[in-house]
């Protein structure tokens, strides 16, 4: 295994975001961002396999119209070998067509690669589909929803999770391998690591630089809102002196729902 | 010179039979409303019987490519087949069940066929310009985008039990034997095994009873397994309990099974947005928590502020009183 590419997603931190509740808005502006939860997880596998095999060259690759140099430090820190960073203002009104191309150019203008592999979907905008499109792109074979891998020569075994199964796969590289989150824990870079990070490569390109053509990144969607949901409860607290009083309570309301019973 | 026809007609596919008849309940709505045909597509072995019975659910027309090579799931043929169908047949909307192989097979066949897709679509409707208006759960269950497409045609992919199955009628219908070219897949499957879980599945029961964080040991659940018997429902957990605990092998939540009971119990689940967006749609959701701060009271029917250690068994024998 020669080399591995990690598509990384810079990420709003979903559990630290806030919501106007006048109009529902998310304030996205300004939101801790991070390394996108399952493409952590992702580097974390490419690691493994390069501490396995030896000899691995680990890059990652990044798109992203805002900086993202603090999260690719971090990819530095945990053991990648060099950071790749298309950063581009266009970038921002892209779909996932549009990424999915952008990142096809970078990695052929990246060149030669055993493997690709990125989280199944990311932490925030939860789509999971540019693993499947640069899949389709770069025409090579893909293994989604992994959660178990390992390298046979030049071959790869993963072990995929469906919804009532799951089935052992195997492809000739190179192939993307998308990952879940149970498939590992993501190491935390320590202090040394961290220095170390610091003299490691950034290498920034501009849409121009990897040959992307502004048509081909129109966006076929278009986002016509994002509101918080409207969650209508009830939010009774049933109290009482005794919990035998309570649970009376909460019961007879259960039965007077017709959730319980026939 | 060539004739380019335009894109009309919904199609539906998925390999999860179930989930094309609820998608098909859904699409004969907006084949109705846009005054088009609604085909749906049946791969397999011997699929004439199954192929009959999609027009009996909604379906104008049934794309039926019987070959052996498509009897199970794998990517590069069954997308080949779609793709080639798309071509030949140019649909407006396309839906795909949003399985775990399945929304796969719809980025990919987007990407051939050059079109937008919009996943996980929990809502789906037309607008005047019959543009398709998907809504879908996104930032961790924080937010409902709501996603137009601006080209054709408009793939969706929708997950299972977003919509309801139509009650099956005698209807008149085609079904169309298509013969095509189909390509190899490119990865091999070598073995294939059923997960190693109680065969009741926590998507389909009525009544959930369910545990987070304030479950202290794992045998504890026989609680609420006491609790989800009285009530003839099952149990469930949160991540944590799983991802960190390794206690159980599912979870309920956004990244896990999206359940749609009539009555969720969640007990000791602090009830963190990822969590909640997996219950969202219960009918009727009780909290049961020690911090009266907790999260889940938020966005719960009726809350106890107790420990569930005290509260489940309790509540057990008051419904097991009034239900007998």
């Amino acid at each position: 295994m020669k080399r591995i590419i990690v598509c990384l997603k810079q990420a709003v931190d979903v559990s630290q975001l806030k919501i106007d509740p006048a109009t529902r808005q998310l304030i996205t502006a300004g939101a801790p961002r991070k390394i996108s939860d399952f493409d952590k997880n992702a580097l974390e596998e490419a690691i493994k396999i390069k501490e396995k095999l030896g000899g691995t060259e680990i890059f990652t690759l990044t798109v992203d119209s805002e900086d993202a140099k603090a999260v690719l430090r971090e990819a530095l820190a945990m053991g990648a070998d060099k950071a790749y960073f298309v950063n581009d203002p266009a970038v921002q009104a892209v779909d996932t067509s549009g990424t999915a191309y952008i990142l096809a150019q970078a990695v052929r203008k990246i060149g030669e690669f055993d493997l690709i592999l990125g989280g199944d979907a990311s932490l925030d905008s939860f789509s999971g589909l540019v693993g499947s499109r640069l899949t389709e792109l770069l025409g090579l074979p893909q293994m989604s929803s992994v959660r178990k891998l390992s390298v046979e020569g030049d071959t790869i075994v993963a072990e995929r999770a469906l919804e009532d199964s799951s089935e052992t796969v195997k492809a000739k590289m190179p192939a993307v391998v998308t990952v879940t989150r149970e498939i590992n824990q993501p190491r935390i870079p320590s202090l040394m690591m961290i220095m170390k990070a610091s003299k490691k490569e950034i290498v920034k390109w501009a849409l121009t630089d990897i040959g992307v053509q502004k048509e081909k990144i129109t966006s076929k969607i278009e986002v016509l809102e994002v509101l918080a949901p409207k969650m209508e409860r009830k939010k009774i607290i049933i109290k009482g002196e005794t919990m035998q009083e309570i649970a009376e309570k909460l019961a007879k309301a259960l039965i007077q729902e017709g959730v319980v019973g026939r | 010179m060539s004739i380019v026809s335009e894109h009309s007609g919904i199609c539906v596919f998925s390999e999860a039979y179930d989930l094309t008849l609820e998608m098909l309940g859904r699409a004969r709505e907006l084949a109705d409303k846009l005054q088009t045909e609604l085909a749906a597509v049946q791969f397999g072995n011997n699929a004439q019987k199954k192929a009959n019975d999609l027009i009996k659910y909604g379906a104008d027309k049934v794309f039926l490519v019987d070959n052996p090579a498509l009897e199970r799931f794998q990517t590069e043929p069954y997308l080949s087949v779609l793709h080639n169908l798309a071509v030949r047949y140019r649909p407006e909307i396309l839906m795909v069940g949003s399985t775990r192989n399945g929304k796969p097979l719809a980025a990919r066949l987007a990407t051939r066929l050059d079109a937008g897709c919009v996943p996980d679509c929990i809502k789906l409707s037309v607008d005047e310009d019959r543009r398709l208006i998907g809504e879908r759960i996104t930032y961790g269950g924080n937010a409902v985008a709501k996603v137009a497409f601006k080209s054709k045609p408009q793939i969706v992919t929708v997950p299972a039990r977003a919509f309801e199955k139509a009650t099956p009628q005698e209807r008149k219908g085609e079904v169309v034997e298509v013969d095509v070219k189909i390509e190899l897949p490119k990865v091999e499957v070598v073995e294939r095994k059923p997960l190693e879980t109680s065969s009741e599945r926590v998507e389909e029961a009525e009544v959930i009873v369910s545990c987070g964080r304030g479950l202290e040991k794992k045998d504890d659940i026989t609680l609420l397994k006491e609790l989800a018997e009285v009530l003839g429902g099952q149990v469930g957990c949160s991540r944590p309990l799983v991802e960190d605990r390794k206690w159980f092998s599912e979870w309920i939540g956004l990244s896990g099974h999206k359940v749609k009971p009539k009555l969720y119990i969640a007990s000791g689940v602090s009830g963190v947005i990822q969590h909640v967006a997996g219950i969202r749609d219960a009918k009727v959701i009780v909290a049961i928590n020690k911090d009266p701060e907790a999260p889940i009271f938020e966005i719960a029917d009726y809350g106890v502020v107790g420990n569930m250690y005290e509260v489940l068994p309790a509540l057990k024998e008051a419904l097991k009183k009034h239900l007998q």
